[in-house]
């Protein structure tokens, strides 16, 4: 299509801009929190790195880290072995109650997750569950497992059944077929679902707000912190959280892109 | 792509069996809760127990109380938020689906990692940029000599936060539905006299529209849901509906209240969820890569 190169440029410049949008929040935080004085002023006179030292020597902020990667740690482990089986229901057999429970496994997804905390803490005390860390697994699943389901689901439908089928044909028990056939090739849909498991349980707040009891998470902690007035802290945990969600992205996506090559370069 | 087309009964029994362990767990955590804000909804005023004799006194309380210009308010905002995103989102999923090539994926990428971070500390960059002194008005301030007011604490501002957190959730339905537009299609049409426009109308829009309305749905049912901008970044000038709910359920400690309030946005949000869902065919949205 050579008629619309300026329509092309026109879309980039667009784009980069949304991108900027997107990040400018993340660049303030930075900003804020390299500064040595306690409030914030733009620009900034003194920079600094106090704040970050003072952070990370805070016995209360490692307390938080804890719960917040054992949180987002069992929610991937639990999420993904249940939305795994989910997935090859959603996509890959075709059985009689299928459109059903596509529509079933979407409504968590399409539910104001204020909403959904505030019902899991009624049921939770309806059922005289005391609220910790455990409560709010459960709650982050209840939102988290559908969407895992939904992204290995991606994967599968680009599955082709007639592998399994020729591996059951060269004599492979139903073991093997899951190791050595199924399992490899639904990878990456598995590896990013997992990806989006921990992450989406580590920057959730409002499902923990309501079900984590006395524990606090990270996003909890820095509501707690603006609302009750400024601290250059929180500007620095916002970075690290920011940060360290992008890195882990990026890295998992690296790590699909050399797996993908690797795969390639041995088949030629 | 569609799933084998594997209709045998050994199948048919193999595919409920996968989906049993996410149903059971759904029953358990999203059904059952649910059911419960129902109970707790039909309970005497400010009890905390779900087993006394039912009312409907809640109900009336909330039909002759103030709580629908909080509903008015979430609604209407969430709708400004879907169709301004809706203009912001398009040109982008073109680009997406068909101008960025092998760009695409890390865009993508970059689009998504927003969606891991909490949208309390986005919220917080927002106020950073816009407050007094902040990076906006403290820039203007000592390079040009402007002073202006700061634009935190109105209603535009939530609907901008709103735009700003909801943002993939238009997007990336929207570019699976424009990249279920063959290229072919275009092009055939292109070839025999159609102008940009007819081919935007007669094509593109009627065969993106599944991922089109999907990316509607949600943004506007997260939006009506939204709670942290306008707290945050409103300031309170606007009360939604959330408000009133989390109100009742904290400080006001009117359990059977704020489930009321609950059953009834979980009322227009699932109807409209299960007309919409009931429309598309899931398989051919998805199934795509």
């Amino acid at each position: 299509m050579a008629r619309g190169n300026w329509r092309y440029g026109a879309i980039w410049a667009w784009t980069l801009t949304v991108v900027i949008f997107l990040y400018l929040p993340a660049v303030c935080l930075l900003l804020a929190s390299l500064t040595e004085s306690r409030y914030f002023i733009f620009p900034i006179s003194r920079w600094g790195l106090d704040w970050w030292g003072k952070t990370f020597a805070s016995l209360e902020i490692r307390a938080l880290f804890e719960t917040s990667i054992l949180i987002a740690g069992c929610v991937t482990v639990v999420a993904v072995t249940i939305a795994f089986f989910g997935a090859l229901a959603f996509a890959r057999y075709d059985w009689k109650g299928r459109a059903l429970y596509q529509r079933i496994v979407l409504l968590p997804i399409f539910f104001p997750q204020s909403v959904l905390g505030l019902a899991l803490l009624l049921w939770f005390s309806a059922l005289g569950v005391d609220l910790s860390w455990k409560s709010a697994i459960f709650a982050h699943l209840v939102w988290i497992v559908p969407v895992v389901t939904l992204v290995i689901s991606i994967q599968v439908y680009s599955f082709d059944p007639a592998l399994e089928e020729a591996a059951f044909d060269l004599g492979a028990n139903r073991w093997q077929v899951f190791r050595e056939v199924t399992l490899p090739v639904l990878f990456p849909g598995i590896f990013s679902g997992a990806l989006f498991a921990f992450l989406l349980s580590w920057g959730n707040f409002p499902l923990s707000l309501y079900t984590t009891g006395a524990d606090t998470t990270i996003p909890e902690y820095l509501y707690a912190k603006m609302v009750a007035g400024y601290t250059p802290g929180v500007p620095v945990l916002g970075t690290v959280s920011t940060a360290s969600a992008a890195i882990l992205l990026l890295g998992g996506y690296a790590l699909i892109v050399a797996r993908r090559r690797r795969r390639a370069a041995s088949e030629d | 792509m569609t799933p084998a087309p594997d209709r045998t009964r050994r199948k048919l029994s193999l595919g409920a069996w996968h989906a049993l362990p996410v149903i059971v767990f759904l029953l358990l955590g999203f059904v059952a809760p649910l059911l419960a804000v129902i109970g707790y909804s039909v309970m005497p005023e400010r009890t905390f127990g779900i087993w006394q004799p039912p009312t409907l006194e809640n109900y009336v309380t909330v039909f002759t109380g103030t709580s629908y210009i909080s509903f008015l308010w979430s609604l209407s905002l969430a709708a400004a938020t879907v169709a301004i995103l809706a203009v912001i989102c398009y040109p982008v999923a073109l680009g997406l689906a068909r101008v960025f090539g092998r760009w695409s994926s890390a865009l993508t990428l970059v689009f998504t990692i927003p969606l891991f971070v909490s949208e309390n500390v986005r919220m917080y960059g927002w106020i950073l940029f816009l407050i007094k002194n902040g990076v906006l008005l403290g820039t203007l301030k000592s390079l040009f000599g402007i002073e202006m007011d700061s634009w935190l604490f109105t209603r535009g501002v939530i609907v901008f936060g709103m735009v700003y957190v909801y943002l993939p959730f238009m997007l990336f339905p929207m570019t699976l539905g424009v990249s279920m537009v063959p290229r072919e299609t275009r092009d055939a049409a292109f070839d025999l006299g159609a102008t940009r426009w007819q081919v935007f109308r007669e094509i593109d829009l009627p065969l993106s529209m599944p991922g089109v309305v999907i990316g509607f749905l949600l943004s506007f049912v997260l939006a009506v849901g939204a709670i942290a901008e306008f707290k945050v970044l409103g300031g309170q000038q606007v009360i939604p509906i959330t408000h009133d709910i989390e109100i009742a359920f904290t400080y006001a400690q009117n359990w059977p209240l704020g489930a009321a309030l609950s059953v009834l946005l979980m009322l227009v949000v699932g109807t409209l969820v299960l007309l919409v869902l009931r429309r598309f065919d899931l398989d051919a949205i998805l199934g795509r890569r």
